[in-house]
């Protein structure tokens, strides 16, 4: 090991924020990618529940909830949602939960990378799974006999504004709770929401005034403005997006106020 | 490139800092000159890390002054961040990244690295391949934590307890990186429990202990006549004591603190032992089983710290 005069000799700067942001979207993405029990969550339990509540018979859906076509065109929105929530809030939650356990947050916190470049990282993050994930489902639902209607802008409003409100609800949860309460807390969450948000036991099969509660949920009110536009052609249905625009802005305040880096 | 600037690469008078009734630092004062390596020692809990990260920014001091590269390291995080690096005593790396990845991932992040490749060579983590961080060995971890931290090319690295738990290979390997970067400019400070460590590697020792820097020096002449030098050598019972102590260089004592067992103290060099050894020949003594030992680092930290436990 000979060494070269000067290799070390101190040459010190940041990256420019737009390539450290890139960069760091990036590695988030892998990390995602690369771990078997997010792709469970964000690819497998979606595609899952697609193929198998299109094609049995297990939760009965009448006419008017499917819209007057196949059952997966009440089933394909909801799915939506579901991968927003799974990858926004769920996936987000327990890596971020996990990243700041280990001392990753604290590592970065010492880097040229300023913390607001590290929230834009994570975010784009979570579009370009969430855009892998929509790709994936939309192609099985198209498979399956999905046909779509509506206008694709309102789509991506209403999904991102349901990303939005999922990420602040992920993030305060990750930035309080200790790591192993995340991963249990984010997980059930995950899996109430499967039932009780309308993704595939429509809201109406609930008694009395649980239908219109279950509504106002992020998952129920994301699901419920997904199918308004996707199964019904609707133009964007304001009450969802008002709900989960009222979740994100709730979420995003709470997680900057309450999240705790160490 | 940035040239040395003429103030302290660290300049702490009086720092305090609480967690809660607990004064963890505790009017701490501290100077790091450029182009140097400083040790920071001390007992565990004695304040070492929160000094440290007091110095990365990672939180506000309560009272006294710090500067770091002449910057308020907590309001002016943002122009200091670039030019430190940081090696955090648990790692803080992605589980599932692997070593060379998460490299070339920091090295981005500044405007101009060092070689990733020639880096992960130089540290023996070029052949991690795809192993996932949570599996590399605990030296690998290290020696990964070690690269994060020069790989950005600061000015200034932070390295805490670089080398705990690290095989005598691995301990080398970084001494010698820490060499290299002296050499070549760049201000190492870390904290270590190894006085080999310290009196092998730093320019300057701090003593760091509830929360004070109790001492600082050069590793030699750090608490110079707090532990004397020492010669020990076993003869016959009885010796003339008075005759040796004339023949000894000035300074110098000898005692039989039991029958035939003397200690010499003083300038324990050669030229006491050819006096010590000269005397016995001409008295007619066989001296037997001589041993001398100089004051190591070790003698002096535990005589400035106590030598009861610490929880």
């Amino acid at each position: 090991m000979t060494a070269v005069a000067g290799r070390y000799a101190p040459s010190p700067g940041a990256a420019p924020v737009s390539r450290m942001i890139a960069a760091q979207a990036a590695i988030e993405t892998r990390m995602l990618l690369r771990q078997g029990e997010q792709l469970l969550l964000t690819v497998v339990i979606p595609t899952l529940l697609l193929v198998l509540f299109s094609g049995l018979d297990i939760v009965s859906l009448d006419a008017s909830e499917r819209g007057g076509g196949e059952r997966v065109d009440f089933l394909a929105p909801g799915i939506l949602a579901l991968a927003v929530l799974s990858t926004a809030f769920t996936g987000q939650a327990i890596a971020t939960g996990f990243e700041r356990r280990y001392g990753v947050l604290k590592r970065l916190a010492a880097s040229p990378l300023p913390r607001w470049g590290l929230m834009c990282g994570k975010t784009l993050s979570v579009l370009v799974t969430l855009l892998l994930q929509t790709a994936l489902l939309t192609a099985v639902a198209l498979l399956l006999g999905w046909s779509p209607h509506g206008n694709p802008v309102a789509v991506a409003l209403l999904m991102l504004l349901g990303a939005a409100a999922c990420s602040g609800l992920g993030l305060l949860m990750a930035g309080t709770l200790r790591a192993e309460a995340t991963l249990a807390a984010a997980n059930l969450v995950f899996v109430l929401l499967l039932f009780f948000g309308g993704v595939i036991i429509p809201l109406g099969d609930f008694p009395g005034a649980l239908p219109d509660l279950l509504a106002l949920t992020p998952l129920g009110a994301l699901a419920d403005g997904l199918r308004a536009v996707l199964r019904d052609g609707a133009s964007l249905p304001w009450d969802d997006a008002a709900a989960l625009a009222a979740w994100a802005v709730l979420g995003l305040a709470a997680a900057g106020r309450f999240f705790r880096w160490e | 490139m940035h040239t040395a600037g003429a103030e302290p690469a660290v300049e702490a008078v009086g720092l305090v800092k609480r967690y809660g009734r607990t004064t963890a630092v505790d009017g701490l004062d501290l100077t790091v000159r450029r182009a140097t390596v400083t040790a920071v020692l001390g007992p565990n809990g004695a304040g070492k890390t929160t000094t440290i990260e007091l110095c990365e920014g990672y939180r506000a001091p309560d009272g006294g002054r710090l500067r770091v590269l002449g910057l308020d390291p907590v309001r002016e995080a943002a122009l200091l961040r670039p030019r430190i690096g940081v090696m955090l005593q648990s790692g803080g790396i992605y589980p599932g990244v692997r070593a060379v990845e998460m490299l070339r991932h920091v090295a981005g992040l500044h405007a101009h690295p060092l070689d990733v490749d020639a880096l992960a060579e130089r540290l023996g983590l070029a052949g991690c391949g795809r192993t996932p961080y949570r599996r590399l060995s605990g030296g690998q971890k290290q020696r990964l934590a070690l690269a994060l931290a020069v790989v950005g090319r600061p000015e200034l690295v932070f390295l805490d307890e670089p080398t705990a738990g690290l095989d005598p290979q691995a301990r080398h390997a970084t001494w010698e990186l820490v060499r290299e970067l002296r050499a070549d400019g760049v201000t190492v400070v870390l904290t270590t429990h190894y006085m080999d460590e310290a009196e092998e590697l730093a320019d300057e020792v701090v003593i760091v202990d509830r929360g004070r820097a109790i001492a600082q020096g050069a590793p030699l002449e750090l608490g110079g006549g707090a532990a004397a030098d020492v010669l020990r050598f076993a003869g016959r019972p009885g010796l003339d004591l008075a005759s040796l102590r004339a023949a000894l260089p000035a300074g110098s004592e000898v005692t039989e603190p039991s029958p035939g067992s003397y200690r010499v103290t003083g300038d324990v060099g050669p030229r006491l032992l050819a006096t010590v050894t000269a005397w016995c020949a001409q008295h007619g003594v066989l001296a037997d089983r001589i041993t001398t030992r100089r004051h190591t680092l070790e003698d002096v930290f535990l005589e400035l710290t106590g030598r009861e436990l610490r929880s």
